[in-house]
């Protein structure tokens, strides 16, 4: 009796699903909860919460969101990279009878949480952020299309990244690999709340990607500044509407499959089981059709940034842009149709194999003539070796090595040999650092200043570099060569010695990427504190020449008194080129979308669906899908979603502008 | 989008403006609202990624969809005529939805909420068939878990009716937001997306009878 409805209460939840027993487990449990027991006393004591729920909780300004969104990504980043040096060391001991100090159960949790945290909840969040922060502006716009969905999306991120967090104490992880393929992932080998975990903080997730997809989709075609057309669109802008674009067309793909994985467990369907007539590579083709482009989603936006940064500086307009936009786009449409070349060793016969190997190499095509393009820029410029561009050239000359291998990977037969090798894993962290996350700190350090009215520290940034670099050169060579001498991938003990010194080099380049996050940490604190020191009123301190630097930093929440109206692609240089002044006077209420606690309560409500389905709680999952429609219906009873800034507030914002802009002069 | 320009005139001309000609225009000081432009296009948008997770279920019926083992197979299974009274539900309903529109266009408030009201039942109809014809399958022993086969069947289809259940519960909405507001802008708004989300499944709808059921029955 007590028994039913314990089961009926909790579902699987017992006390036996917290892991009180694991030392590592509950250490970080107390470091956490000691942690968040004082952010959270500290809020109470400075009386924070209603700041923080009605200035940036229920914000729709989609300049806050993006800063959200790169709070998230940096706080995952610390999750993520916590799962990576564990793995290094791991497997820098294993060796000679050492077990190490992980077991296997541990082990595999640890990497398939490190490769779904970084990718989901590190990558996505950063770069989403930087488009939500700079597209608007870039395109001389108030706001985003739909800004209620914007905090929606980003609430629903933040759901995704709570259910992961969840599964380090509350029951486990998956156990699969971060793409969860069946049947390993299926109800007979992972019985336990794992794969649920996986399933549904991606569902959860996935479903504000899209949506944000949507939205920055149709801010960018609907909300240009007059005189925009599409070929003057700043190339950042190009590279997030193309990103915006895959989103939007592989995600349902990712929903769709996850679906079908959730049915085969909860249902029994057999879609990709081993028996009953299912298919596992079903499965893998489907979440390669999702995950090759989304490797594309990462990597344009940082090509945007790096564009960006160059021209700006190295004083000079993008050299091409003309190319620089169709290579983008080409390199969108080739995204779709690489996928097979994830799994060459499927046996799907030499013609399918060739067809997608050389697909695969034809994409290196357009990415190799947007190299070009920067060196051509750079070419006779008078090159500032700030922060961003130090990322840049860092960048230009690590990705080039990992495109290389990238190609190498791309010949079916060498791909025989390579496949769920280390040589792979050191292919696409080559990319992924030296591409994705170079770009995204390149952005960072970038638009820093707009975003904060103060430049970051260059001494520690400085210092994060070279760790960040020189770090990624000794983390991933070496597994380049272990691959060569046939090193799969997720081994967590090893039986011949004359690898560990690899390993070894490999967990020093963590410990320097580990110095290169401390800095970067110290580098934000040294700044906040010298930011009187660092400060910009200019609004445009590297002398760009895109929009967003047109107004103040931080801008304020209209973005711009007027719509500011293009004539060229270098709006804002033109702009300073040809004598443009800034209008002093004649300034009218401001038309704005309102602030909504919706989103978060929508948000807060499918993460709770989310651990009811995972624990098999029905009476919460059922009490939460009717809450969740109730909300979500009374949201559309309310037709005053939008104010008048009055036009006494923009002329005290501008004139205080004004007084800063002369005060320096 | 009629918007009045302003020319802003700099205070120094600039280097590159021949002196005498009139410097470029840098803003404009009128605004247009953009938000209703963007809904519909918004609403396509979302309507494709939708029509891509039916491409998904379509893809993987196509794979799975002789997969009986050893199961019953389409042609056992599929009784057509209840298929074509169903679909003839389905297209009657997206037919009363568009002289919904015609009434919304003409200002006509209470004979859209007619119409509007036809629709509901001819989308409830299509879904108690449907429901019948799911029941009926599993007490025939040929419920989604029997192969894959079924599996990809009543997912392919089961997702299909889930989206009508959400049309209708979104019509029913509609129709108490008309009734309190009458046909508002914002309302026309909304009843133009749930068309078009009413006209995209009978759009599914005749791809699933086609692929289905009716190459179902010829296997």
């Amino acid at each position: 009796m007590l028994e039913t409805l314990t089961t009926f209460l909790f579902g699987r939840l017992s006390l036996e699903s917290f892991p009180y027993h694991e030392p590592i487990v509950v250490a970080t449990f107390f470091a956490v909860l000691l942690g968040g027991i004082a952010l959270v006393a500290a809020l109470s004591y400075f009386k924070l919460w209603g700041y923080l729920w009605t200035e940036w909780f229920t914000t729709v300004d989609h300049k806050r969101i993006g800063i959200m969104y790169m709070i998230l990504g940096l706080i995952m980043l610390l999750r993520g990279f916590a799962d990576a040096i564990m793995m290094r060391a791991q497997q820098a001991i294993a060796f000679n009878g050492s077990e190490g100090y992980l077991n296997s159960h541990h082990f595999d949790q640890v990497f398939t949480a490190h490769g779904v945290i970084m990718i989901f909840f590190v990558a996505m969040p950063f770069v989403t952020g930087l488009m939500n922060y700079v597209v608007p502006l870039q395109i001389g716009a108030r706001d985003v299309s739909f800004p209620f969905l914007n905090n929606f999306s980003f609430w629903m991120t933040v759901g995704g990244a709570v259910l992961i967090m969840a599964s380090l104490f509350i029951g486990e992880f998956a156990r699969t690999g971060w793409l969860a393929y069946p049947p390993l992932s299926g109800l007979e080998a992972s019985p336990d709340v794992g794969v649920d975990y996986y399933i549904w903080a991606l569902q959860v997730a996935g479903v504000g990607t899209t949506l944000s997809g949507i939205n920055l989709i149709c801010t960018i075609i609907k909300m240009r500044a007059p005189g925009m057309t599409m070929m003057k669109m700043p190339v950042f802008t190009w590279t997030s509407l193309c990103t915006n674009v895959l989103i939007v067309a592989s995600f349902p793909i990712l929903t769709a499959v996850l679906v079908l994985l959730s049915l085969d467990r909860y249902v029994g369907t057999h879609f990709f089981t081993s028996d009953m007539g299912g298919n596992p590579m079903m499965y893998v083709n489907l979440i390669w059709i999702w995950g090759h482009p989304e490797v594309y989603i990462l990597i344009l936006p940082c090509f945007g940034i790096f564009s960006e940064v160059t021209s700006t500086f190295t004083g000079k307009k993008l050299f091409g842009y003309t190319s620089m936009v169709y290579a983008t786009v080409v390199i969108t449409i080739l995204s779709y149709l690489v996928w097979l070349h994830h799994f060459f060793t499927m046996g799907s016969g030499a013609s399918v194999n060739s067809f997608f190997g050389i697909t695969t190499m034809i994409i290196s095509i357009p990415t190799g003539a947007k190299i070009f393009n920067w060196l051509f820029t750079m070419y006779r410029g008078r090159i500032r070796f700030e922060l961003p561009m130090m990322w840049t050239i860092a960048f230009m000359l690590t990705f080039v090595i990992g495109g290389m291998t990238g190609v190498l990977l791309a010949v079916p037969p060498a791909d025989f040999v390579l496949h769920n090798s280390l040589f792979l894993i050191a292919h696409f962290h080559n990319v992924i650092i030296g591409g994705v996350l170079f770009g995204l700190f390149a952005g960072i350090y970038y638009w820093w200043p707009k975003a904060f009215g103060f430049r970051l520290d260059p001494f520690w940034g400085k210092m994060s570099f070279w760790f960040w670099v020189i770090g990624f050169y000794f983390a991933f060579m070496p597994l380049y060569v272990l691959g060569l001498m046939g090193v799969t991938r997720r081994l967590r003990v090893f039986e011949d010695p004359s690898l560990q010194i690899w390993f070894q080099i490999a967990a020093f380049g963590a410990v320097l990427i580990a110095l290169g996050i401390g800095s970067f940490l110290i580098q934000i604190a040294v700044s906040i504190l010298k930011r009187k020191q660092l400060v910009d009123v200019s609004g445009d301190p590297w002398h760009g020449r895109t929009l967003e630097w047109a107004t103040s930093s931080p801008p304020p929440g209209y973005n711009f008194a007027f719509t500011p109206v293009i004539h060229d692609n270098d709006a804002w240089w033109d702009m300073k080129k040809r004598g443009y002044a800034r209008p002093l006077e004649g300034f009218r209420p401001i038309h704005m979308p309102s602030n909504t606690g919706a989103g978060i309560i929508l948000a807060g409500i499918s993460t709770a669906l989310g651990f009811a389905m995972i624990w098999h709680i029905w009476w919460l999952a059922a009490v939460s899908f009717i809450g969740l429609l109730v909300v979500a219906i009374g949201h559309t009873f309310n037709y005053n979603r939008d104010f008048h800034i009055p036009v006494d507030e923009v002329v005290r914002t501008e004139n205080e502008r004004t007084r800063l802009l002369s005060g320096q002069v | 989008m009629t918007t009045t320009v302003e020319a802003m005139h700099g205070s120094h001309a600039g280097h590159d403006t021949p002196r005498g000609a009139t410097p470029p225009v840098f803003y404009v000081r009128d605004e247009h609202a953009h938000e209703a432009a963007s809904t519909a296009l918004g609403f396509w948008i979302y309507l494709m990624s939708d029509c891509l997770i039916f491409a998904v279920l379509f893809a993987t019926y196509g794979v799975l969809g002789a997969s009986y083992a050893g199961g019953p197979t389409a042609k056992e299974l599929f009784d057509l005529p209840l298929v074509a009274l169903n679909t003839s539900m389905l297209l009657l309903s997206s037919i009363t939805y568009g002289f919904a529109m015609l009434a919304m266009e003409k200002g006509r408030t209470a004979q859209t909420q007619g119409w509007l009201a036809i629709t509901l039942l001819f989308g409830l109809a299509f879904l108690g068939i449907e429901l019948y014809e799911f029941a009926h399958l599993i007490h025939e022993g040929a419920g989604p878990w029997r192969s894959a086969f079924l599996s990809a069947f009543f997912t392919l289809v089961g997702t299909h009716g889930l989206h009508v259940t959400f049309g209708s519960v979104w019509l029913v909405t509609l129709m108490v937001q008309v009734a309190r507001r009458g046909l508002i802008p914002a309302n026309r708004r909304r009843l133009m997306c749930l068309s078009m989300f009413w006209h995209f499944l009978d759009v599914i709808w005749i791809g699933v009878f086609t692929y289905v059921y009716l190459m179902g029955a010829l296997r």
